[in-house]
């Protein structure tokens, strides 16, 4: 049954990972190019099964392109703020002492302001492009990944094997790298894949916002601009919000699936 | 635990808390000063006939062309006369303009983590002692799906089934505009204009707490003094309330802390879709018009909830659990 869902949610991400990647050739030319009567209910024309928008933009290929957006700004946002967590997480909790103080400090500091209103003042430093969104996600989620690391690398660092390293002379460096991270990893798997959701679900909101890169299609910004017909075609909003939920959700039941596999404690649950 | 030494407790998070909100104040100070344009530009643009000199005057008017360092000690300066400056753009003290939204925030707010924790523990109580019956597993997908829907696309649906669709609740707004209405027609009234966003805020964390409280309760039920408890014949429902509930609510109120800062922010989408006029708002379009002292008014108060929120955790848990040390 576990397997089961598990399975689905992969398959499910793939299908997501597919139609990113087979939107230019499914759907080429703009999606933000008008090709269709404007507000047409999905199925009403076969030639656009989910229906057009009131510039009559095909929601089918805005969907599809942006699960490109989608899925590109989740990944590398959260590769990033991976990369900034298990430096800083990793220096902390190797070193302790004054390195740990300062550090744990800044993590707090990044903690306590609120993440979303965080990453709207560093897209308005920026301009909206992609690349300063996916560095404001990364900024602001690091401190998740930070916090476990270190945990990790205090655990790690009064072990055996790390003392019998560190008799063998070996460097801080190769330590950390070599002997430690590899085992403080398979927490930081699991996390991984909720990163990776909850940076779509930031960039979702900047979107509908109207700070999302105004020259690509992305969800958010098709429920925002749906928004203003909300009561007479509210599949405009409903399905682009659709996707959302069924990406994110793949994403965190694969989540639970790795952490089934890769935590035995709570195995039989 | 006794009240006095709650009091120093207090005092001297109180006192820790000082670098840290020191710190946000120039990081996010700093931070803004990188941001292209300032409120002169904006005020500048907007009335479409702004000369060199009135822009040079708005600058100088609110200290817009005083060096970075002088700026920030004049931030700061303010900061200890308890004084978060003046708004160029509304032309008004920042702590007014703060004041007038803050309430509606807070409402908002506190109704939405009401409701999460409310659900969210009874769901996830719920769910444990059903644990591997279909009634968990349906719970824990129906949990899941929550916590993977973005807030503001659940109040949308909820604006077009509830409102649109039903009738029953309006679309926005914290209070209707333009009618005369009684003493307790009012509060009916703005309690209608409540639900919908408190609902679509809550989601999330139903969610979070749901699955948290279910996870800890199954910890706890596997500890030897529930075991006791049983084997002294206690009744089932004392045994999962004082005993199992009470100890699982550490890690959930634990959470409830860590999450207060995101709350805020997802403040900022909430009230945009039900045109709520609370800080978030208030943030997004002091972003928009690039209102600095505003902004970092905000940025500063949030991080002060953030961290007065983990401090009530802090005496929650000694509460919770009299082995917990306050030190």
């Amino acid at each position: 049954m576990r397997n089961a869902v598990a399975v689905g949610a992969v398959a499910l991400l793939l299908l997501v990972l597919a139609m990113a990647l087979a939107a230019p050739w499914l759907f080429p030319g703009d999606p933000l190019d008008m090709v269709a009567t404007p507000l047409l209910w999905p199925g009403q024309d076969p030639a656009f099964p989910l229906g057009s928008d009131s510039m009559g933009r095909d929601v089918l290929a805005g969907i599809a392109h942006g699960a490109r957006m989608s899925l590109a700004v989740g990944v590398v946002a959260a590769v990033l703020s991976l990369l900034i967590g298990i430096v800083v997480g990793a220096t902390a909790g190797y070193f302790g002492g004054r390195v740990d103080d300062v550090l744990v400090r800044i993590t707090e500091l990044f903690q306590t302001m609120p993440t979303f209103l965080f990453v709207i003042v560093v897209v308005a430093i920026g301009q909206p492009s992609v690349a300063v969104i996916v560095l404001a996600i990364g900024l602001a989620s690091w401190p998740v990944i930070a916090r476990l690391v270190r945990a990790e690398f205090r655990t790690l660092r009064e072990m055996e094997f790390v003392l019998a390293a560190r008799s063998q002379g070996f460097g801080h460096l190769r330590i950390m790298l070599q002997e430690m991270l590899p085992n403080a990893l398979p927490p930081v798997i699991v996390t991984t894949s909720v990163l990776v959701a909850s940076a779509i679900l930031i960039e979702s909101a900047l979107s509908f916002l109207g700070m999302g890169d105004p020259n690509t299609v992305s969800w958010g910004s098709m429920i925002g601009e749906g928004r203003e017909l909300l009561r007479t075609s509210w599949y405009l909003c409903a399905l682009p919000g659709a996707a959302i939920v069924l990406t994110v959700l793949a994403l965190n039941l694969v989540g639970e699936g790795l952490n089934d596999a890769l935590n035995p404690r709570l195995r039989n649950r | 635990m006794n009240l006095l030494k709650a009091g120093r407790v207090l005092r001297r998070t109180l006192w820790q808390a000082v670098p840290t909100v020191i710190g946000v104040v120039i990081l996010n100070f700093c931070l803004l000063q990188l941001v292209p344009g300032d409120a002169a530009d904006v005020i500048a643009a907007e009335s479409g006939s702004a000369t060199a000199e009135s822009m040079a005057q708005i600058r100088s008017h609110f200290g817009l062309d005083l060096p970075l360092l002088q700026q920030l000690g004049a931030y700061l300066s303010n900061l200890a006369h308890f004084s978060l400056g003046n708004s160029p753009r509304y032309n008004l003290p920042v702590t007014e303009l703060i004041g007038s939204r803050l309430p509606n925030t807070l409402l908002l707010m506190l109704a939405a983590l009401g409701t999460a924790l409310l659900a969210g523990v009874l769901l996830g109580s719920i769910m444990a002692s059903r644990v591997g019956r279909w009634s968990d597993r349906v719970l824990s997908v129906l949990a899941l799906l929550l916590y993977s829907t973005p807030s503001f696309w659940l109040g949308l649906m909820a604006v077009v089934l509830f409102s649109v669709h039903l009738g029953w609740l309006p679309t926005g707004g914290s209070a209707s505009i333009g009618v005369q209405l009684g003493e307790w027609d009012s509060v009916v009234d703005r309690l209608r204009h409540l639900v919908l966003p408190a609902l679509s805020m809550s989601g999330f964390y139903i969610a979070i707490f749901a699955r948290l409280t279910r996870a800890s309760m199954l910890e706890v039920s596997r500890q030897d003094f529930v075991r006791t408890a049983v084997a002294k014949g206690l009744h089932p429902l004392r045994v999962g309330l004082h005993h199992v509930l009470r100890n699982a609510l550490i890690p959930v109120t634990t959470v409830a802390g860590m999450h207060f800062g995101t709350l805020l922010g997802g403040a900022v989408v909430v009230e945009t879709v039900f045109s709520w006029p609370g800080l978030g708002r208030l943030a997004f379009e002091s972003v928009m018009a690039r209102d600095y002292t505003v902004l970092l008014g905000i940025l500063l108060l949030s991080s002060l909830l953030v961290i007065l929120a983990n401090m009530l955790v802090d005496l929650l848990h000694a509460w919770l659990d009299p082995r917990i040390q306050l030190h």
